[in-house]
């Protein structure tokens, strides 16, 4: 174990060499291009024996992951905006065939007009696929969740897409602590796939399948879905046992009396936790609920946080036009069967980068008692 | 090899959904004798995607995956990297497209995965069309051709995408035309492409009867008349040699012999059948074969 300064992009990096994968397949998009970069190095200079497959497309690059995964292998592949919208047709076919895929999605803005920037449309147009789901805060966290999601994935047999926020997560220099591979070998074992192509054991996989088929095996993979709590829990114990750092499916910052709780996802927590120690220091109430997992979607522990409180701020950096932010309808839903209800607001705080000061988010909480809850809030 | 020796091993089920006469059924069938049983199919959305069979029957006793149409190449390379770092290079991992998924939705996939000499075969079945989805035009179907979208005749403006060559740009390690009609040459090429490491492309050209609006039992004439006549020309390149033509028939019968046995070309006039003589004639003589 060492301590180090690395980017969020390179952290990513680390802890999929500290996976071992044996195929990773890749192509290049800003703010995505450093983990791709340091993962050729590693394997140019042989500190990671993997296979590097440069490909033509991002289409080309999740098949690529897909075809190792289904021979039985370790993949990955990482990418971004346009590239996760260019995936989406083989994201689909990914669950539908149960493969532990694991993609991280730097998060970008998706254009017209171009952006660069960071906002959460790119991954929340993907919620409905299968894929589970993972935001992270900080570059340890995005270490420590991508070695967790080759656990998760291989067991729930779900591919997992774990997020950073381009550049202020992937471009930010963080102390972080990198784990030994011994360490990393008695987390997550080899892979051992069930079934794969196998020259030895010759099976067909996509076969054709009539509606009653089909219609099952879909229901299985809502059931994975909601299994996979039980074994998202057991991999943050084990990594809590053998690294000492604990994660939960969503974390709270000052919750138990908060009056007003601001729920968010991604690396923009770190300025509203900043926010809650400003509002706290002048006696305003307020605490924070961070989604980690947003597929599958801790309802239950959403509402065991959620249930008893005033005011519920939703920082949402997506929305799906015509309705409401992703992460405010999961709120909402969780929340639907209670008799007192918070306030839920719904807040479109941020998209392609605009930028979000703490004195934002502080107003908002003093201003609270003014917002509506019947419509979409938006900044000024 | 000859197929003699092969002629009581199968690695295809009975009872596949292909259409009477099919070709492309065909086509696998004797692929497969040759490829034999350490071969990986990939195949994305075509009519083999029925004529594989419905869960939980399948046509093929050899791994097969489907994949989305514009993927083959690209999942083929993630299969094949797999099966190196395991250790196990000598596996055959085989794309088997129809020309929709090669010269048009999988041609960049096809062109990605050439280019970085992946050690994988990929398989063109060719029957000129969309057929699945119910004959549509492709950019492989010939000028003058009836399909559903082109229902006065693919315009005569139009080539067929010379894939042979585009694929032969990239420097493959093999790449061949064969067509079923012509067993001995088929199963050399199967052998020829097994055998070299790198990327390899076949072309097949493939009947098929409710497309070319033939009967079923003249599917194997209907592709031995592409070749007499000059329409389809049987050729490898191996990398380093020059294209060599690996059958020439006697003496090139006239096309209008291949195009009047398809109804698919019946609505066709003298001078639009002339055209397309005159365009077989001219590539016959940059192949100097005429
Ligand atoms: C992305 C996408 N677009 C369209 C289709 C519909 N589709 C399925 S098979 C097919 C035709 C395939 O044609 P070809 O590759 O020539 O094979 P054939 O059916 O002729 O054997 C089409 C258009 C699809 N499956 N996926
Ligand atoms: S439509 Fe044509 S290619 Fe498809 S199965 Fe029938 S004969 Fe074969
Ligand atoms: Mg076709």
């Amino acid at each position: 174990m060492v301590k180090d300064m690395v980017l969020g992009s390179e952290a990513v990096a680390l802890g999929v060499k500290l996976a071992r994968p044996k195929v990773i397949s890749a192509y290049p998009i800003t703010p995505q291009t450093h983990i791709i970069e340091r993962l050729s190095e590693m394997v140019d200079n042989g500190e990671l024996d993997a296979s590097f497959i440069r490909v033509e497309s991002e289409l080309s690059a999740i098949s690529a992951a897909m075809g190792a995964s289904q021979a039985g292998v370790r993949a990955f592949t990482a990418t971004s905006s346009h590239g996760l919208a260019l995936m989406h047709e083989v994201l689909h076919w990914i669950v539908g065939a149960r493969l532990p895929v694991v993609l991280v999605n730097a998060n970008r803005a998706i254009g017209s007009p171009w952006n660069i920037w960071t906002d959460q449309t790119d991954s929340m147009s993907q919620r409905d696929l299968g894929w589970l789901q993972v935001y992270c805060e900080t570059a340890q966290e995005a270490l420590d969740t991508v070695l967790q999601a080759f656990y998760v994935a291989e067991k729930v047999l779900l591919p997992i897409m774990v997020m950073i926020d381009g550049f202020i997560l992937s471009h930010t220099l963080e102390e972080v602590v990198i784990p030994t591979q011994e360490q990393a070998d008695e987390f997550l074992p080899p892979y051992e796939p069930g079934y794969f192509l196998d020259i030895d054991n010759p099976l067909s996989f996509g076969n054709a399948a009539k509606g009653d088929v089909f219609y099952n095996l879909r229901k299985d993979i809502q059931r994975s879905m909601e299994a996979s709590f039980g074994i998202i829990n057991e991999a943050h114990n084990r990594f809590d046992d053998i690294f000492g750092r604990r994660y939960d499916l969503i974390d709270t910052y000052f919750i138990d009396d908060a009056e007003i709780v601001f729920v968010i996802a991604g690396a923009l927590t770190g300025t509203v936790r900043v926010a809650v120690d400003k509002l706290r220091n002048m006696g305003v109430k307020a605490g924070l609920l961070k989604i980690r997992y947003f597929r599958p979607f801790p309802s239950d522990l959403v509402r065991s946080y959620l249930a008893d409180k005033k005011h519920v701020v939703v920082l949402n950096r997506s929305l799906s036009f015509g309705s409401a932010g992703q992460i405010t309808q999961e709120i909402k839903n969780a929340l639907y069967f209670e008799e007192d209800k918070p306030s839920i607001y719904d807040y479109v705080l941020s998209l392609g980068g605009k930028e979000v000061f703490v004195e934002d988010v502080v107003k908002l909480a003093l201003n609270v008692g003014n917002l509506e809850t019947s419509k979409i809030l938006w900044r000024e | 090899m000859d197929f003699r020796d092969v002629k009581n091993i199968e690695y295809m089920n009975q009872g596949d959904y292909a259409c009477p006469g099919c070709g492309a059924g065909l086509s696998m069938r004797h692929a497969l004798k040759v490829l034999g049983e350490k071969t990986i199919i990939v195949m994305p959305a075509s009519c083999w995607s029925i004529i594989a069979g419905v869960f939980p029957t399948t046509a093929l006793q050899v791994p097969l995956m489907h994949v989305p149409f514009a993927t083959a190449a690209a999942v083929a390379s993630g299969v094949k990297n797999a099966y190196k770092k395991k250790g196990q290079d000598d596996v055959n991992v085989v794309c088997w497209a129809g020309d929709g998924g090669t010269f048009d939705i999988g041609l960049q996939a096809l062109s990605g995965a050439a280019e970085r000499k992946e050690d994988i075969i990929y398989v063109c079945y060719d029957n000129e069309a969309y057929m699945n989805t119910g004959i549509q035009r492709s950019s492989a179907t010939p000028p003058g051709a009836w399909t559903t979208t082109t229902p006065t005749g693919n315009p005569l403006i139009y080539e067929k995408k010379d894939m042979f060559n585009i694929v032969a740009s990239h420097n493959p390690a093999y790449v061949a035309t064969a067509t079923i009609a012509y067993p001995d040459d088929f199963y050399l090429k199967f052998e020829k492409a097994k055998n070299a490491k790198g990327f390899r492309f076949i072309h097949i050209l493939s009947a098929c009867p409710p497309g070319w609006r033939i009967d079923s039992k003249d599917s194997v004439k209907a592709m031995r008349l592409a070749v007499e006549s000059g329409m389809f020309v049987l050729m490898e390149k191996e990398q380093g040699k020059p294209i060599r033509i690996t059958y020439k028939p006697e003496r090139f019968i006239p096309v209008r012999e291949y195009l009047l046995l398809q109804g698919r070309y019946r609505h066709l006039d003298k001078n639009t059948i002339n055209e397309i003589q005159i365009r077989v004639n001219e590539r016959l003589k940059d192949l100097d074969l005429s």
